[in-house]
C-alpha cells in the first residue's frame, strides 16, 4: 500500500470524513471512541479503515474509556485519536489532563454542537472553545487547532497528529456540526509526501533514560512500553524518571516545562488567515465555520467601499496574542461573530485590552455578534453590524 | 510450587525507587506485590514485556515500586488504560492492580466491560472492603452494618459479590482467595496470568489501621486470623448451615472457561480476514 504513488486527485469529502483520513495519512493506528452525534461518522471511518492497515480501532464503554485507552496505547506506541462533541468531551477531560500532565501524545477532536448539557445534538455552536482551553483541572496549557472548510480540516488534522507527538501532549481538533457534516471538493495530496512527525526514540540506554528530562528538545524523545525502558508514568506530580514527588523544586521543574514547551514554541504552533487586511479599518475576528459567513460579508461590504478584512486564527489554543496586538491594535473597530455567548471576543478583550484603555479616540471597540439558537451566523447579519460600526 | 527466594525478588523491585512504601504495618498489599512477583518469576516472564496498570488508591500504589512498565492511571480507569495497552501490544503481558472501590465503583463499566469483552488482562483486585487511602469511607464491598467514616450509623447499602459480578459479566477465569492464604495468592496469579481471557483474581486482605480500627476487628495477626477462618473452600462452606455462612467468604477457583474467543486474538483474526478478502491487491 505505502508503495502505491497516487497522484493528487480531487474528490468529494465531508468534514468528519477528511479529519479521519487526515490522521490516517498522519500515521494514525489507534482508535478508540463512543457514538456521539455530529463525531460519529470518524469512528465509524476509522472502523472500516485501520484494520485494513493492521491498526486498532476499538469501540468503549464511554468517553471515560475512549481517552483511557488511547491514552494507554500511545503509551505503548501507537499514534492516537479520538473523536467526540460537548458532552462526550465534558467526560474526556480528566484523561486530557493526564494525557497533558503525563506528556502522553495523543488528539480529541471535539465536533461542537449546541449546548449546554444535551442541547442542540444536530445543530453547530462554538461553544466549546473555552472547554477546550480550561477543561480539565489544573493549569496545563492547551494547543487546539479550528479549521474552516473540508480541505483544512485534512491538512490540520494531519497537523494536530504532528503536534502532539512533536510536544507529547494532547491536541484538540475542534469542529462544528456543520464543518462535519458539510461536503466540498477536496484535493488529496500524495499520501507517501505528507510530513510526518516521527517518534524520537531514545538513544541512552534504558538505566540512564528519563522519560521527563527538564529542557528537552522537540520533538521530545520518547520510549513506549515494552521495548525494555520500563519507565514509570503517573498522574502525581513526578520527577525527571516518572517517580512521584511531593518536592516544591521538582514539582516547580514539572510545571515550568508544560508551561514553557508550549509558551517558548508559539511561533510554531499558531497559525492566522489575514484576509483583506492590508487597508483595512474595520476587521472581522471570526474562527471555523463562522469566518465562512465573515469572508463572504468582507466581500459584501468592499462592494459597498468599506475598507474591512478578516483575521482568523486557526490555532485558537493558544492564542494569537502577538498576532492579534500586531494587525488589530491600529484599526477601528473589531467584529467579533461566534456561535456562543461570546468566548472568542473575552479572549480578544484580555489581549487588547492593555493597548485600548489608553486610546483617547472612542470610536474602536469591539462588537460581538453572538448566537447559541443552532443557526448559522449570516454574512448578511456580519454586514448589517459593520454599517453600524463604520 | 517451585520456590522463589526472597533476594530473587528484589530483582523484580526498583531500586532506585526509595522504600519504604506507602503502606501502613499490618496492610496486606505487600503480601500481595510479593505473590505478583513470585507468580511472574515462576512463568519466568520478561520484565520488558510486563505493563502493570493501576488505578487510584492504597492497592494502585503498588506499581511504582515493581520494576516494570508502570502505569499509575486515574480513578477507576486502570482497565481502560490496560485496555489501550492490550489492544496495541497484545503480545505484552499487562496486569491490573486495583481494589474493591477503583473497579467497582467508580470503575465498574470498565471492569464489566473489559470481562464481557474478554480482553486478556490479569486484574487482581484487592478487596480490603474500604477506602483506605481516603482514610476510610464505605466502598461497595463494606459489609452491611459496618462502620465507615461515612456510615457513622451503620452501613445500610447490600455489597456486590466482586467474582459473581466479573461471571455474570463474561469473565473467564475468576479466583478468589485471601492474603492469608499467601500460596494459593501466588498459585491463582499464576493461573491468571496463564489464561488466555480476562481473568479476575480477587485478594480479600486486612486493612487493620483503618477497616479494622473502625469496626474493632482487633489487630493485624487477628485479622489474619480472622481471614484464615472466614474464606473457606466451597466445599467447607457448602457444609455449613445458613446461619454460620454469613461472614463466610468462598474462596477457590470459581470460573474457568477456556472456550471463549480471547478479544485481541478477534480482533487479529478479523484483520486477517481483510488481508485474505483484498488478496493483496492495490486498490
Amino acid at each position: 500500500m505505502s508503495n502505491n504513488k497516487i497522484k493528487p486527485k480531487t474528490v468529494l469529502m465531508q468534514g468528519n470524513e477528511a479529519i479521519a483520513r487526515g490522521a490516517l495519512a498522519a500515521g494514525l493506528d489507534f482508535f478508540a471512541g463512543y457514538p456521539i452525534t455530529p463525531s460519529t461518522e470518524i469512528a465509524e471511518i476509522c472502523s472500516v479503515e485501520l484494520p485494513k492497515i493492521k491498526g486498532k480501532f476499538i469501540q468503549m464503554e464511554d468517553e471515560i474509556a475512549s481517552i483511557s485507552a488511547i491514552i494507554g496505547a500511545s503509551l505503548a506506541g501507537a499514534r492516537t485519536m479520538t473523536a467526540t462533541s460537548g458532552p462526550g468531551y465534558s467526560l474526556m477531560t480528566e484523561g486530557i489532563g493526564f494525557a497533558k500532565m503525563t506528556e502522553t501524545p495523543c488528539v480529541v477532536v471535539n465536533v461542537m454542537r449546541g449546548g449546554p448539557s444535551t442541547g442542540l445534538p444536530t445543530k453547530p455552536s462554538q461553544s466549546d472553545i473555552m472547554q477546550a482551553r480550561w477543561g480539565n483541572h489544573g493549569d496545563a496549557p492547551a494547543i487546539a487547532l479550528y479549521p474552516n472548510s473540508v480541505s483544512e480540516s485534512y491538512a490540520l488534522s494531519i497537523r494536530a497528529m504532528n503536534l502532539a507527538e512533536k510536544y507529547r501532549t494532547c491536541v484538540v481538533i475542534l469542529s462544528d456540526e456543520v464543518l462535519g457534516h458539510m461536503r466540498e471538493p477536496i484535493e488529496l495530496p500524495d499520501i507517501s509526501k505528507v510530513k510526518i512527525v516521527k517518534r524520537v526514540t531514545p538513544t541512552k540506554p534504558p538505566e540512564w533514560y528519563q522519560h521527563y528530562p527538564d529542557n528537552p528538545k522537540y520533538p521530545m524523545p520518547k520510549a513506549c512500553f515494552g521495548e525494555g525502558y520500563r519507565f514509570h508514568v503517573t498522574g502525581l506530580s513526578h520527577d525527571a524518571k516518572g517517580f512521584p514527588t511531593n518536592r516544591a523544586d521538582e514539582t516547580k521543574i514539572l510545571m515550568d516545562r508544560l508551561r514553557n514547551k508550549i509558551a517558548y514554541h508559539i511561533d510554531d504552533i499558531v497559525q492566522i488567515e489575514n484576509y483583506q487586511m492590508h487597508d483595512a479599518k474595520i476587521v472581522i475576528f471570526a474562527a471555523g465555520i463562522t469566518s465562512r459567513a465573515a469572508k463572504e460579508a468582507v466581500m459584501m461590504a468592499r462592494k459597498k467601499g468599506i475598507r474591512v478584512g478578516m483575521m482568523r486564527p486557526l490555532t485558537i489554543w493558544p492564542f494569537p496574542d502577538a498576532l492579534v496586538k500586531k494587525y488589530l491594535g491600529e484599526k477601528k473597530a473589531i467584529i467579533v461573530p461566534e456561535l456562543n455567548e461570546g468566548q472568542l471576543s473575552l479572549e480578544l478583550k484580555r489581549v487588547m485590552g492593555g493597548i485600548w484603555n489608553y486610546e483617547t479616540r472612542k470610536t474602536k471597540k469591539i462588537k460581538e455578534i453572538n448566537r447559541t439558537d443552532g443557526l448559522l451566523i449570516t454574512p448578511d447579519q456580519i454586514l448589517q453590524t459593520i454599517m453600524e460600526v463604520k | 510450587m517451585q520456590k522463589i527466594s526472597q533476594k530473587s525478588i528484589h530483582k523484580y523491585l526498583r531500586h532506585d525507587k526509595k522504600f519504604p512504601h506507602v503502606w501502613c504495618p499490618g496492610c496486606s498489599n505487600g503480601i500481595v506485590l510479593g505473590a505478583v512477583i513470585r507468580a511472574i518469576a515462576e512463568l519466568g516472564l520478561k520484565k520488558d514485556n510486563i505493563a502493570m496498570v493501576s488505578g487510584i488508591g492504597c492497592s494502585s500504589r503498588m506499581p511504582v515500586y515493581a520494576d516494570f512498565n508502570t502505569l499509575h492511571s486515574l480513578h477507576g480507569r486502570a482497565i481502560a488504560y490496560a485496555t489501550g495497552v492490550k489492544m496495541y501490544k497484545p503480545e505484552m503481558d499487562v496486569v491490573v492492580i486495583t481494589g474493591d472501590g477503583d473497579a467497582t465503583a467508580i470503575g465498574g463499566n470498565h471492569f464489566i466491560h473489559a470481562a464481557r469483552r474478554n480482553i486478556n488482562l490479569t486484574v487482581v483486585l484487592i478487596n480490603n472492603n474500604i477506602y483506605g487511602m481516603t482514610g476510610g469511607q464505605y466502598s461497595p464491598t463494606t459489609p452491611h452494618g459496618d462502620i465507615a467514616t461515612t456510615t457513622p450509623y451503620g452501613n445500610i447499602d447490600p455489597t456486590f459479590d466482586i467474582c459473581k459480578l466479573a461471571i455474570g459479566a463474561g469473565a473467564t477465569f475468576v479466583a478468589r482467595t485471601s492474603a492469608y492464604h499467601a500460596i494459593e495468592t501466588q498459585s491463582f496469579i499464576k493461573q491468571a496470568f496463564e489464561h488466555k481471557g480476562f481473568s479476575l483474581v480477587e485478594i480479600v486482605s486486612a486493612c487493620p489501621v483503618i477497616y479494622g480500627r473502625l469496626n474493632k476487628k482487633g489487630d493485624a495477626p487477628t485479622m489474619m486470623k480472622q481471614m484464615k477462618e472466614n474464606v473457606i473452600s466451597v466445599k467447607d462452606y457448602e457444609k455449613l448451615s445458613p446461619d454460620d455462612k454469613t461472614n463466610k467468604v468462598t474462596r477457590g477457583i470459581l470460573m474457568h472457561d477456556t472456550e471463549k474467543k480471547e478479544y485481541t486474538e478477534a480482533y487479529g483474526d478479523l484483520i486477517d480476514s481483510l488481508d485474505e478478502s483484498e488478496g493483496g491487491s492495490n486498490e
